[in-house]
């Protein structure tokens, strides 16, 4: 009988992705009527089924762990490719369903305050329920990625999220720089994440011309193929993927687009560009965990980019003064871990902190968004201030003090910010410290990285946590600031209690989270827990912390002050603080080579030649006939003197020949 | 009785077609003109009724009908053109009429 039930259940799954849909129409046919509370409310209840869904199916896969195909539609039936809509539930989708519609949840709550406030302050009161239809868009095609089949279905969503994510961060497209600022950053997310979908589309040609087939349950048994073409079709899926992991999850050399998909409101960059989309490329390799195993080069080179790009968006994380490109930069440099630890292997612990990660970071962001909105209020309500002139309510030069009047968010940020640098017993430091103990056994330089990357961590988070909340206000905005409604902060309060106890999920030698993915990804070692290692990652969580506090928390920082780590690190931290140059060297290195290609394409070779050559043939074509038309003299008797001409000529013609 | 040579016959011929067509082209009187064509036609006609005679076959003789009975209704219609357009242009000078030229 139990059986019975349990089946029921895993048929429920088509509807983790329509019922984010039915909200969706809902909200795009009456929301307007409706209301910004209703309109909002249904929103989060459409994400809050999708979550009761994805529980029960949990419920369901406790008592039949093997990973259940529930398919659909047909779809595609061309030749020997055959794709269908199914729907894969095991604990891999399940565990991803579960952190999507969960934290989206949470985030769709948070964001009925937080737009509340953001509609009036850029004057637009209509795109409030807009905002709630691409939420629930974005949720829906999440779901698609995670629960796919098969590698085109996961496309699907892939590109679905991608075109959310674009849809958002353009959200206030008229508003940025000059007016144009939040459309060039969307446009630069999308490019750029064109560049991975192509490694995605790649692999997949590649996949399907080895293998004969795009679905993972016909993957999971496959075996490498011998010869040597083989041998690099396969590693080449694992740099193709890669390619593609580069593009989503915002790793080097692809991660230029999220610093910049910051200009979108503050719940977006906590669902979207924080928690859920980027760590598809996260799930996506845990997903093609079979297909990595085949080849040595692929697995190797995800773990090197994934370690480089954590050290080297630490060290940018440290010279930043927007609250916002911290926090961006931060969540490259913890995709990084991520990327790092399923490049080595260690998918458990990778997952684990994608999990953990979209807890503090969601709550880091969203605490930042209500940072922002008491700063704003303050500075609206200050009756000295100049209201014309710039203010950037995102400057953490501009705060300072705020712990006094923002006591909730002051209290979740601070615990936000020590999961993240990974300080015990908070989540990330249990996820954290797997990683960097897989590495420990498997390369030294890698763990060095590692180490060094969370020193940057908790030194950058220990910096903005004394800028932002301690010392004194350095402006009449920070002064005035006051704490957002409970809607805002109750979500805030649900996600700083899952940051302390999150590390629960895969405690050392309990190993629940390990357990749990060991029915879908094979072949897993259980970590090892390192009291060494542990010793050493905490010591340097500690350090970072002190040196924060050294530079940051001894002495407040005063309104128009040098960063006092520039003293110190001198022409390095300028390098930190203009990133290292990465935007200007892409500039020069092929935007701008494309853009004198295509300024030489537009103006001499299709204005002049091109044009030319359509232009030329009419105008030779008016001459002709001009030349041509001065025998149409009408003059009656000339054509009769022709024609005469002409009888004379052919019958001379003929008498002659 | 049938001295004259054939020669005599193609060089009148010739010479009235000549003088036909060099009155087509130059004089701008329509009336002229359709006199010099009609000169041109009868020598043409002239050239059939010598051979016709010549060889002993009536059908040269029967094509001067044909060409009499064209060359009348060409007629008919040429004046009646030439009326309708002096009601409207007041001349008939034919250089004027080049309305449709280029």
């Amino acid at each position: 009988m139990e059986n019975a039930t349990t089946t029921l259940y895993f048929h429920l799954v088509p509807l983790v992705v329509f019922l984010p849909l039915v909200g969706l129409v809902i909200n795009l046919l009456i929301g307007k009527k409706l209301g910004e509370v209703a309109s909002g409310t249904i929103a989060s209840l459409a994400s809050g089924a999708a979550f009761v869904v994805a529980c029960l199916l949990m419920v369901s896969l406790r008592s039949n762990q093997e990973a259940v195909v529930v398919p659909f539609a047909e779809w595609i039936r061309v030749g020997g490719l055959a794709v269908d809509w199914a729907f894969r539930v095991d604990t891999l989708s399940v565990t991803m369903m579960l952190v999507v519609s969960g934290v989206g949840t949470l985030i769709h709550i948070y964001a009925i305050g937080y737009m509340h406030e953001d509609v009036r302050l850029n004057e637009d009161l209509s795109r409030f329920t807009r905002f709630f239809v691409y939420l629930n868009l974005f949720i829906a095609m999440m779901m698609i990625l995670v629960s796919a089949e098969s590698y085109l279905m996961t496309f699907v969503g892939w590109e679905g999220v991608g075109l959310c994510s674009y849809l958002l961060i353009g959200f206030w497209f008229e508003k940025g720089k000059d007016g144009t600022g939040n459309a060039i950053a969307a446009k630069k997310a999308f490019i750029t994440n064109r560049v991975g979908d192509f490694g995605f589309l790649v692999a997949m040609f590649m996949i399907f011309l080895q293998f004969g087939t795009l679905s993972f349950s016909e993957l999971a048994h496959v075996s490498a193929p011998v010869g040597l073409l083989g041998t690099l079709v396969v590693a080449g899926i694992g740099l193709f993927l890669l390619l593609a992991v580069t593009g989503k999850s915002a790793q080097l050399p692809l991660f230029v687009w999220l610093p910049d998909a910051m200009a979108g409101p503050t719940p977006v960059s906590a669902l979207i560009h924080a928690a859920t989309m980027v760590t598809a490329g996260v799930y996506l390799v845990a997903r093609s965990a079979p297909l990595f195993a085949l080849s040595p080069v692929g697995p190797q080179a995800v773990a090197w980019v994934g370690t480089l790009t954590a050290l080297f968006a630490a060290t940018i994380a440290v010279g930043q003064y927007d609250i916002k490109k911290v926090l961006a930069y931060s969540t490259i440099s913890q995709l990084g871990f991520m990327v790092a630890a399923v490049g080595m292997g260690a998918y458990v612990a990778g997952m684990f902190h994608l999990v953990t990660h979209a807890f503090f970071k969601a709550l880091l962001f969203l605490s930042a968004g209500s940072v922002i909105q008491g700063v704003e209020y303050g500075h609206h309500h200050d009756p000295h201030a100049d209201h014309h002139a710039e203010f950037d309510p995102q400057d953490m030069r501009n705060m300072g003090g705020l712990a006094g009047k923002m006591k909730i968010t002051t209290a979740v940020y601070i615990i936000g910010a020590l999961a993240l640098a990974g300080v015990a017993p908070l989540a990330g430091f249990f996820s954290k410290d797997e990683i960097v103990a897989y590495a420990f056994g498997k390369n030294t330089v890698m763990f060095v990285m590692l180490l060094l990357a969370a020193f940057f961590t908790a030194f950058y988070m220990a910096r903005q946590v004394w800028m932002v909340f301690f010392g004194k206000g350095r402006t009449a905005a920070a002064h005035g600031a006051h704490e957002n409604p409970l809607i805002m902060t109750i979500p805030l309060m649900v996600l700083a209690g899952l940051s302390l106890v999150g590390g629960a999920l895969n405690l050392p030698h309990v190993e629940t989270l390990g357990k749990w993915l060991e029915h879908t990804i094979e072949g897993l070692h259980p970590a090892e827990f390192n009291w060494l290692v542990a010793g050493i990652s905490l010591g340097v969580a500690f350090t970072g912390i002190a040196a924060g506090w050294f530079f940051y928390g001894r002495r407040s920082w005063q309104p128009g002050q040098n960063d006092p780590v520039k003293k110190w690190l001198g022409p390095l931290f300028t390098a930190f603080e203009r990133k290292w140059w990465v935007d200007e060297i892409y500039n020069a290195l092929l935007l701008q080579p494309y853009k004198d290609l295509s300024a030489i394409l537009a103006e001499p070779v299709d204005q002049k030649l091109i044009d030319g050559i359509a232009n030329g043939l009419g105008r030779m074509t008016g001459w002709f006939s001009r030349g041509i038309g001065v025998l149409q003299n009408g003059l009656v008797r000339s054509y009769a003197l022709v024609i005469l001409a002409g009888v004379a000529a052919i019958l001379g013609y003929l008498i002659l020949r | 009785m049938n001295t004259i040579p054939m020669s005599y016959y193609l060089v009148l011929s010739a010479v009235m077609f000549t003088l036909g067509a060099i009155g087509v082209i130059i004089r701008r009187n329509p009336l002229v003109m359709f006199m010099s064509l009609e000169l041109m036609f009868n020598a043409a006609n002239l050239t059939f009724v010598a051979f016709s005679n010549a060889f002993g076959n009536a059908n040269g003789q029967i094509f001067v009908f044909f060409v009499m009975v064209v060359a009348a209704a060409e007629v008919a219609v040429g004046l009646a053109l030439i009326v309708a357009i002096f009601r409207t242009r007041h001349s008939i000078d034919i250089d004027l009429m080049n309305t449709l030229k280029n």
